[in-house]
């Protein structure tokens, strides 16, 4: 049998945070009351003018330099003309040839090793309006109602090469550019809203060939989950034509994902003649070196940089800052706790494990999370000062999810103080000895398990408060 | 340069105009004898001339980003020729 390779490239749209639309003064707020954040240039109005926000280019640079690409200094905009009713112009003021951005790069980690995808171009461009629909669906539909809310709302568009081989490889490359979009703070990236959006241009061709297979354009892919498993559909979809015979056209489809497919909805070469001309109404943005560098110069840390800083300054193994800084509030929940924790990979294995099992089960951000970072760093302490065994410090962080209490508060409360007097201790080793003399005789014969049955009934008797380093050790020394 | 009849035809579903077969002859005509205009702008050596999209020595208009009440609701749909859901109806939308 053939084998594949599988050819991705990513467009991703990502909503700028500016308080204004990009070509009238209009609110960018989502949601509310449909068509309260509109006036004659958004709706497209006869003799109405846009005006560029200021922001929208100074944003484009920012993503530009986080991605490695070069800023181009001269920049116009296009008009992209087709007839949507979303579309109230019916043109959407983009940049074709010019864009503002191009040849960068992300570089993404998997198992390992690492890779570069390229980033083909960054251009600016507007949201169009959104459609409600009467019905349950576009096509059950009688008629739709037009909300132009959303039209005009800034948005930058990121290309990337078709460098990406996997579904896998296409999932790390959206993880690193939602960090990145998210650390240089000029998108929500909230996926589920559609302030993040990717399309992805999937083809395949057999192994050893120099030439790609024709693409297949896949929309609506509206979290990583989506992105995967339209990928994977894709492909075997692909194959399947193929293997029968048949030729792979180029087209758009759409991520049905109730129903784990992707579905044609139109032939490219009819729908796409968006005839592009210079936008007239604007005039061209120059660019000067100083206002690059200015914001070169701002730039905030980036994931990678905060990556190597945790592993330096704290110790972290690669995989858990990697983890850590993958989402900014986790990162600065991160930075927030380690303040006051004795042990950084404490609070590393609090975030990776409980908490974030917490809150994945929850189906809530860390943003969200009700424990304070202090408390939690209060936590690690107590475990690491031997206060409370790791049992017993999982029972605290379960009050504390109820209520964001202070932990040692909560260890009074609940009398969970690890026993690590000596006396105490004695007392339950030698009563544990007496009532266990074959254990004790295993013991003697070289049978290790015996101990661990020994600590066991001890840890038992104390509830799970008594020191257990202490208890393995004392015991040990009674039965020589 | 010179456009068919079919080019035509598809420039109308562009922008989403019926034109009738029996009209299709004049609208060609109509066309090519305004692309024979532009062909005597064609005839101009343009070597080593950069495009020239605008023609004004302006660039950098920006405004600040500020955000403004625009129009009310209401006016915003005064001039929907109809409205359902706060919005402006349009029938349905099938490509
Ligand atoms: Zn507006």
């Amino acid at each position: 049998m053939t084998k594949y390779i599988t050819v991705i490239g990513l467009e991703v749209h990502a909503e700028l945070k500016t308080k204004s639309k990009a070509f009238c003064s209009c609110s960018t707020e989502f949601g509310g009351t449909p068509n309260t954040h509109v006036c004659p240039v958004c709706l497209g109005m006869p003799g109405a003018l846009p005006s560029l926000n200021k922001q929208v280019v100074e944003f484009a640079i920012r993503v530009g330099l986080a991605l490695n690409c070069e800023i181009k200094p001269y920049n116009k905009f296009d008009r992209k003309n087709y007839f949507y009713p979303d579309l109230s112009k019916n043109y959407q003021i983009s940049q074709f040839d010019k864009p503002i951005c191009e040849h960068g790069h992300i570089d993404i980690n998997l198992d390992g090793v690492e890779k570069r995808i390229g980033i083909t171009r960054i251009h600016m461009e507007e949201d169009a309006g959104k459609l409600n629909h009467s019905g349950a669906s576009i096509s059950t539909s009688d008629s739709s109602s037009v909300d132009y809310n959303r039209a005009g709302v800034p948005l930058i568009e990121i290309v990337s090469e078709p460098d990406m081989r996997s579904a896998e490889e296409a999932r790390a490359y959206l993880e690193n550019l939602k960090a990145i979009l998210e650390y240089t703070d000029v998108c929500d990236c909230k996926m589920q809203e559609g302030s993040l959006r990717c399309d992805a241009n999937i083809s395949i061709m057999p192994e050893g060939a120099t030439e790609f297979g024709t693409r297949a354009e896949i929309k609506n892919l509206n979290s990583f989950r989506a992105l995967v498993r339209a990928i994977e559909y894709e492909v075997e979809r692909q194959k399947e034509v193929i293997e029968k015979g048949g030729k792979v056209v180029q087209e758009t489809r759409t991520w049905d994902d109730a129903n784990g497919k992707t579905l044609s909805m139109r032939s490219k070469e009819e729908a796409h003649d968006y005839r592009y001309f210079a936008e007239p109404d604007l005039v061209p943005v120059d660019l000067d070196e100083a206002w690059i560098e200015r914001v070169r110069a701002e730039l905030p840390e980036l994931p990678a940089q905060r990556q190597a800083r945790l592993m330096e300054q704290f110790g972290l193994p690669k995989y858990d800052a990697s983890i850590i800084v993958a989402s900014k509030a986790m990162a600065e929940y991160f930075d927030e706790a380690v303040k006051n924790a004795q042990d950084a990979k404490g609070v590393s294995n609090w975030l990776l494990g409980d908490v974030s099992a917490y809150l994945n089960n929850e189906g809530i951000s860390i943003s969200e999370f009700k424990v304070s970072p202090a408390h939690l760093a209060e936590l690690v302490n107590l475990t690491k000062e031997g206060v409370l065994s790791s049992k017993l410090a999982k029972k605290v962080f379960a009050e504390m999810l109820k209520e964001d209490k202070a932990p040692k508060a909560l260890v009074k409360e609940l009398g969970l103080e690890q026993v690590s007097d000596e006396g105490a201790i004695m007392k339950l080793v030698e009563e544990t000895i007496a009532e266990n003399p074959q254990s004790v005789i295993d013991f003697k014969a070289g049978k290790d398990r015996a101990i661990g049955f020994l600590v066991g009934q001890i840890m038992k008797k104390s509830k799970g408060k008594a020191n257990p380093g202490m208890v393995q050790k004392m015991l040990k020394e009674k039965m020589q | 340069m010179k456009v068919s009849a079919e080019e035509v035809k598809h420039i109308a579903q562009l922008s989403r105009l019926t034109v009738p077969e029996t009209e299709m002859q004049i609208f060609t005509e109509q066309f090519n004898q305004i692309l024979s205009y532009a062909d005597i702008m064609q005839k101009v050596d343009t070597t080593g001339i950069e495009p020239t999209p605008y023609v004004l020595p302006i660039t950098n208009a920006f405004r600040e980003d500020i955000a403004k009440p625009g129009v009310s609701h209401e006016a915003a749909l005064s001039n929907a020729p109809a409205v359902e859901n706060d919005g402006f109806k349009v029938p349905r939308v099938l490509e």
